[in-house]
């Protein structure tokens, strides 16, 4: 089993990585602008997503769930959700340099314990290899028949 | 996402017992997410190679006909409204830290039981430290 991923699949990581964050931050920004939503007005939201800052960070979130699911199809998930954490520090960074918002000392350390543990992984092997002797392969012939299915 | 539930939500306090009946219940409802969609993946193949073969439509199509991904969604939205359902009794900055946290450890336990990944001392390490980090940060 190959361990090490080929550049086009770092690219899919990375946008895993970037579009959730953007996404948020984004729909965080948008969301300032059209004020504060409740459930006695929630026609707001109406207007909310019109807004273009919320729509690009539906866009991006759209994105950050096609890119996700291609990554579980060929990495485990142990392996794609640290990148997904990875995310937050850049929430965190963004909020600070473009938002403006302050970074507290926890934060810090928050920041630097998801580095860590997204480098601890991304060391390691990315897909775990199942032999056909395992029960888990079962499921195998439905895998195919969708693949089949989607070239039909 | 949090800050639409905030937004949607109101303040009430909850005692210790329904406060982290909530928050493991959105923990529950995330990781049981997670490991669908991944097992329904892993059981639809590259997704990369279902697109060279048949196009975006064919991978959309292969996705979207998993019943697995469907509960797997499913299982997503419940934890979407467990969390608006937290957040009117919790605070958010006990709900949102807590339930993001558990849901990592859990995924690595779930990955291990459910996907037979290989879930070494490398990757519980950096479960724990992705949980402690996301817990910090959400402070």
């Amino acid at each position: 089993m190959k361990h090490t991923l080929s550049p086009q699949r770092y690219l899919i990581l990375l946008a895993v990585m970037l579009t959730a964050s953007v996404g948020d931050t984004l729909l965080s920004h948008g969301m300032t602008q059209v004020g504060p939503v409740t459930l006695a007005h929630l026609g707001m939201l109406l207007a909310a997503i019109r807004n273009p800052w919320v729509i690009t960070g539906i866009l991006c979130l759209l994105g950050f769930f096609a890119s996700y699911l291609t990554a579980l199809s060929w990495a485990d998930l142990t392996f794609v959700l640290p990148s997904t954490a990875f995310g937050y520090v850049v929430v965190a960074l963004l909020s600070k340099f473009w938002l403006h918002e302050t970074i507290t000392l926890y934060r810090w350390a928050g920041i630097l314990l998801i580095v860590c543990g997204v480098g601890f992984v991304a060391n390691g092997p990315s897909l775990t290899p199942h032999e056909p002797r395992h029960a888990v392969e079962e499921p195998a012939p439905e895998g195919e028949s969708a693949v089949t299915g989607g070239t039909r | 996402m949090i800050l639409a539930s905030q937004m949607l939500a109101g303040h009430i306090h909850a005692g210790p017992v329904e406060t982290w009946a909530t928050i493991l219940t959105v923990a529950a409802t995330a990781v049981a997410g997670d490991v669908l969609t991944a097992g329904a993946m892993r059981r639809i193949g590259d997704l990369d190679a279902i697109r060279a073969k048949a196009g975006l439509g064919g991978a959309i199509r292969a996705v979207t006909s998993s019943p697995m991904f469907l509960l797997g969604v499913l299982s997503m939205a419940v934890s979407f409204f467990s969390l608006l359902f937290t957040l009117s009794n919790v605070e958010v900055s006990l709900a949102a830290p807590a339930s993001a946290s558990l849901t990592f450890l859990g995924n690595a336990f779930a990955a291990k039981i459910f996907l037979k990944e290989n879930v070494d001392r490398r990757r519980w390490l950096a479960a724990i430290f992705v949980c402690a980090g996301v817990f910090l940060l959400a402070k």
